[in-house]
Parts: structure tokens; sequence; C-alpha cells
């Protein structure tokens, strides 16, 4: 059985937004990863993971999504992620990747704070 | 139905299977979605658990569902994920904290029992070498 999740992407005036539609496993963060660290060297510093399509994360792929919040303070950048489902939200405060991150309700607000960021 | 138990291997993505029997034993005791869906993350992260550090022989965890209370009145749902496997110390396992995690260099993983620890309720963890079992109950 293999689960593999799918991403698509939109890039926007200096943020752009990866759309998950799956499982976020380790080889899905993976993916996820391949993705940001491309959009990262095409200059882009504000990433937005927009996770309506996921319904459930393991903790191997938020690891790997811990990565990229890692590279993306490196860099002076800023990630966020929007449409969590509440488990995925409740999963993320306990790890508290709040402090790191930006957790948004909908893609409008994420949006807005990304780009009120300086 | 008070009890159903499964056998997986350990094989990729089939911890997902688990938490599909999960869901279907929730909804079938009218638990909460959100109640539902903490179970089902729980019961990845007891499975990938045991998938990656058993180290088990026999390549496989046995899973038992079980209904709290009685059918016509549940007091929630029990899941107990067992390996075959080497054991640990979860006494000796450290708390992960996020801000050292963002260190470079540091390990990010090991996130499994504080996640299973927060989203259930009640959780008990017996491990020797003959393995390890995991006891998590949601109640209502």
């Amino acid at each position: 059985m293999s689960e593999s999740l799918k991403l698509s992407l939109d890039r926007r005036d200096g943020l752009a937004i990866v759309y998950t539609d799956g499982y976020i496993n380790n080889q899905g963060g993976e993916e996820i990863a391949r993705v940001a660290y491309e959009l990262i060297d095409e200059g882009y510093k504000k990433l937005l993971l927009n996770l309506q399509g996921t319904k459930i994360v393991n903790s191997i792929g938020i690891s790997i999504l811990i990565e990229i919040i890692e590279k993306m303070i490196e860099i002076d950048g800023s990630l966020a992620f929007c449409y969590l489902t509440p488990t995925i939200h409740k999963t993320f405060h306990i790890m508290g990747l709040a402090q790191y991150a930006g957790i948004h309700e909908d893609e409008p607000t994420a949006i807005r704070a990304l780009t009120a960021e300086a | 139905m008070q009890e159903i138990t499964l056998t997986l291997p350990m094989l990729r993505d089939l911890e997902l299977t688990a938490s599909k029997t999960a869901c279907a034993i929730g909804e079938h005791i009218r638990m909460s979605p959100d109640k539902i869906d903490e179970v089902r993350m729980a019961v990845v992260e007891a499975c990938i658990n045991a998938f990656e550090h058993s180290s088990a022989t026999a390549q496989k965890v046995e899973l038992t569902f079980t209904v709290l209370g009685n059918a016509s009145d549940p007091k929630g749902l029990q899941v107990t994920v067992r390996d075959r496997g080497k054991g640990f110390h979860p006494e000796l396992v450290e708390d992960p904290n996020l801000e050292a995690k963002m260190r470079p260099g540091s390990s990010k993983r090991g996130w499994g029992l504080k996640i299973i620890r927060g989203l259930m309720d009640e959780v008990d963890i017996q491990s020797s070498r003959e393995g390890t079992t995991v006891v998590m109950r949601k109640l209502w």
C-alpha cells in the first residue's frame, strides 16, 4: 500500500503556495522539502503550505517540515500553514510549531499575515 | 462489537490500515469526529514507533481495539499496539523540545510518544526484551 502525496504550486509576487493532497509521511515530507528548497533557490522567502487536502500527517513528515522551517529561519524567511485539521493543529501545538511558523485558518488570512511581514 | 484485533506486517503506510480501523470503530460507537481523528493519529504514531524502533524479528504489529463500557453505552475506545521487539525504557525517552531541535545539526525526530500522550486521554506503556505494549484510551 502506497499513499503518494501530490503537490501543486502557486507562485505569486514574493510568495509561493504549496498545496498538499494526501498523507504527509516521510516520503511526502521529503517531497515537500524538495519543492520548498527549489522555491528558496528561486528566491522565495515566504512560503505557505496549504494543507486543505491533507487529513493526516505523521511525526516523521512533521520532522521534515521542521527542517524546512529551520531553513526559512536561516534565510530570514517565513513559513506558514493554513487549513489544518483540528487534530493536525493540536499536534502542531503539542510540538510548539506555532513559535516558529504561522498557523492560519485559511489561505487569505495566511497570505495577509505573510505579506504584512517585512 | 466489543473488541477487534488486527495484525499488520511492518510495511510502509500500513499504519493507515490501523488508522482506518480506528475510524470505523469510532464511527460505529458514535465518537465525535475530532476524537476519532485524534485516535487515528495516535494509532499512526504508535504503529510507526513499532515499525521503526522495535527491531522485531517477527515483522508484525498486533492491534486490539476495545470499546470501553458496552455497545449501547460506550465510554470510550482503547487501542493496544503490541510488538515482539527488543523493548525500550519509556522513562528514559527524552521529552522533545522544539527549541533544542531547531539548533543546526540537531535531530528533528523523536515526537511520537509526545504526540500520543498529547492526543490520547490515557497512555500506558509496558516494555521488556520480549516486546512493547502501548495501551491508549480515548474517553467520552
